[in-house]
């Protein structure tokens, strides 16, 4: 049994409230499936799902805005025995039989439905659901390991599920995991499509989340800045033969070669790429890029594009169109707003020249483009010449790196973007 | 195995002193029955002959008095070594040591150090009762500017006073009672010893048992027993009490995922207490049993001999927790 919880969607979230359910009791979900809609200060946000099984409970009722890491809902894994009977009508709220016994006749919730049908909601802090005793070592191994607590027997003390147990259950459970229920077919693409009513963005919030991460970020992170001005004359020549026989729609701008520069930098010096936690780096699982978006009612956000190291620069010119898209309406999904490695920023063509940003914190960079604008320049012979440039910065923490490795960063980039066919 | 002098821990500790005295004309030893007596455990015989009565000072049976003495000469240049019999008697010396010596250099804006030594007997194990026994050096290690050590090796015996005296704070040194007639060779290779790590005095995979002072031999005797049933026990000997070397606990407690702490102190507001608090603060995420600690019964150390033994760690008692931790028997 698996508690779907109100997920954290950046470091400076506390709350959440549910504004909807895209999935009800009995529904088949997996991983990355959108099974609910949460307002934060960021907007609406669709919030994807980690696990896979059956919703057997929701716990939160629409409206009601809870503590990040409340449970939302119970989710029984594939294979895993009800705890109740196919009753969803009356979730047992206060009684949940636990899950470490399936043995048996699943008993029926306690009798004491009729009372608490009758009251109108729980109490503010759902109980949590008595699991197996498993100890903090064997939490996580499972985590790693996949190995639902449930299903492992424990050998420790007072019976508790230890490190060894888990890897032995791991172990001597069938290779592949047990076949998942049939998936939901059409039904439950329909209901991914299906466009939920949603809410503009609050400004006033908006302002506060802002504020709070980056007086943070001010407060907490000794910045280091970096500049450096590259040409921009072979890039553009690139993308203007890219785009000759192309229709607008499908046009590379230049935020694409920039955003694919960076993630190829990043790639060879993995120390910018992931957060400062708890008094250490942590690298990033992947190279995925925050993008800031300006909002027309004011604010910004910086959804992620994942692994944008490996995408064409088709697919992330279409990624960064759909991630404006949505942000600017309010459909970014959870995993963009928390998942950002590294964010970069780009004041595009009627921006500034220069723009020497601020740390999103937990990350440990932050890119800046300026606008590109034409200016003198020493060419390779020695000429003066007419060139697009633009203004490069890179803002790191100094705890985490130093000025050094963000030189060669930023000479990476450089250097990616005198070789745009190779990007 | 090693060319090392086969002698005791007793004779390390006076070895300590008597090399401090030749080193430094600034160093002297002063206590109760240091000098004609010899020390109460014998730890300074022969030195008043040696050194003479300027250097080997008895003192009156006033422990405030001259621990206050000792302050007063190391602030004004000197090197003392002051020497309080048993740790129970410290407790008359209490406000100088807490209220003069660990707060002096703070106090004074840095104006003043106090590289004074003091040294003390501690621990139970010898019939001395309820006034002579007890084990109160987590009381020290509370108290922010002092440091403080627990030799239970002959090499830390031997060599932990030299840093000690250079060290400008205020530092305790607690010789258990029970190491004394520790016998064993002094390892040749070894001329200093550190007073900042805690050292593993042996390696192992399942368990951290984490200890020091007079408990340490009977912590190595159960990790040998426990080596007989394939438990492999990992030993962490603090030698600094104050302050703790967290992270050569921690690393132990990641790689064997468990931890029992034997200190001979009581349990409430303990050593002990402290170590698995940081623990649990650190390192919760790779536990992978609950903490478990072997301490001093709380009663008043008993005369009997029998139920002095029932109320200090034993190896059975440690053996034991090891065992409900490994969810074996219990």
């Amino acid at each position: 049994m698996a508690l779907f919880r109100m997920p954290s969607l950046g470091a400076d979230m506390e709350a959440g409230t549910l504004v909807e359910w895209l999935v009800k009791p009995g529904d088949v979900v997996e991983r990355g499936r959108v099974v609910a809609v949460v307002e934060t200060q960021k907007g609406a946000i669709e919030v994807e799902c980690f696990e896979e099984g059956v919703v057997e409970e929701l716990l939160v009722p629409l409206g009601r805005k809870v503590p990040v890491g409340t449970p939302l809902a119970r989710i029984r894994a594939p294979g895993e025995p009800e705890t109740a009977p196919a009753a969803p009508a009356v979730p047992p709220a206060r009684a949940a039989p636990p899950a470490s016994e399936p043995a048996g006749a699943p008993a029926p919730p306690a009798p004491a439905p009729a009372a608490a049908a009758a009251e109108p909601a729980p109490a503010a802090a759902p109980p949590a659901a008595p699991g197996p005793k498993a100890t903090p070592a064997a939490r996580r191994r499972a985590l790693e390991l996949g190995v639902p607590l449930a299903r492992v027997r424990g050998t420790g003390p007072e019976g508790a599920i230890t490190v060894a147990d888990v890897e032995a259950a791991a172990g001597a459970a069938p290779a592949a995991p047990a076949a998942p229920p049939p998936p939901a077919g059409p039904a439950a693409a329909e209901r991914i499509a299906a466009p939920a009513v949603r809410r503009g963005f609050d400004p006033v919030e908006m302002r506060k989340a802002i504020a709070a991460a980056m007086s943070r970020a001010k407060r907490e992170i000794p910045h280091y800045y970096l500049e450096t001005v590259v040409a921009m004359h072979r890039a553009l020549a690139f993308l203007e033969e890219r785009n000759r026989d192309r229709p607008p729609p499908e046009r590379l701008l230049p935020a694409t070669l920039l955003l694919k520069a960076t993630a190829r930098a990043l790639a060879k010096t993995p120390e910018l790429n992931g957060f400062w936690l708890e008094g250490g780096f942590r690298p990033g699982p992947g190279i995925h890029l925050g993008w800031a978006i300006a909002l027309r009612g004011g604010g910004l956000v910086a959804p992620a594009i994942h692994d944008v190291d490996r995408l064409s620069l088709d697919a992330l010119m279409a990624a960064l169109r759909d991630l404006v898209q949505r942000a600017r309406t309010g459909g970014l999904r959870s995993s963009e707003l928390s998942d950002a490695t590294l964010t970069v920023t780009s004041l595009g063509e009627r921006g500034a020249e220069a723009v020497w940003p601020v740390i999103y914190p937990p990350q440990v960079a932050i890119v800046g483009f300026g606008r590109i604008v034409t200016r003198p320049w020493v060419d390779e012979e020695g000429g003066l010449v007419a060139r697009p440039v633009v203004r490069v910065t890179l803002a790191g923490d100094h705890r985490a790196s130093d000025g050094h490795l963000g030189s060669r960063f930023l000479a990476e980039i450089e250097d990616l973007l005198q070789r745009p066919e190779a990007l | 195995m090693s060319t090392g002098v086969r002698t005791t821990y007793r004779e390390c500790c006076k070895q300590a002193i008597r090399a401090a005295l030749l080193a430094d004309p600034r160093v002297f030893l002063m206590g109760e029955d240091v000098g004609r007596y010899g020390g109460c455990y014998a730890v300074s015989k022969g030195l008043l002959e040696e050194f003479g009565p300027e250097r080997i000072r008895d003192t009156p049976l006033s422990e405030s008095a001259f621990v206050g003495a000792g302050i007063g000469a190391a602030i004004a240049g000197m090197r003392p070594i002051v020497e309080i019999m048993t740790v129970n008697f410290s407790l008359l010396a209490l406000d100088q040591i807490l209220n003069n010596a660990a707060t002096i250099p703070h106090m004074s804006g840095g104006q003043f150090a106090i590289p004074l030594v003091i040294r003390m007997a501690t621990g139970g194990g010898r019939q001395l009762a309820a006034q002579h026994s007890h084990s109160l050096e987590g009381w020290y290690a509370h108290i922010p500017g002092l440091k403080i050590l627990a030799p239970a090796t002959l090499e830390d015996a031997r060599y932990m006073l030299a840093p000690a005296l250079l060290d400008p704070n205020p530092v305790i040194i607690f010789e258990h009672i029970m190491l004394y007639n520790m016998e064993g060779e002094l390892d040749p290779s070894v001329s200093s010893v550190d007073i900042e790590k805690a050292a593993v005095r042996r390696p192992g995979r399942d368990v951290t048992l984490v200890t020091y002072g007079g408990s340490l031999p009977k912590t190595l005797e159960a990790a040998r027993e426990l080596a007989g049933e394939g438990i492999e026990a990992e030993v962490v000997d603090l030698r600094v009490l104050r302050p703790l070397d967290e992270e050569t606990i921690l690393a132990s407690v990641r790689r064997t995922r468990r931890a029992v702490i034997v200190d001979e102190g009581w349990c409430s507001g303990s050593l002990a207490a402290e170590i698995g608090m940081r623990i649990a603060e650190k390192a919760f995420f790779d536990l992978d049993a609950p903490l478990r600690r072997v301490c001093s019964r709380e009663v008043p150390m008993p005369y009997a001999a029998h139920l002095e033994q029932a109320a200090l760690p034993s190896r059975e008692r440690i053996v034991a927790a090891v065992h409900e931790l490994l969810g074996r028997g219990g």
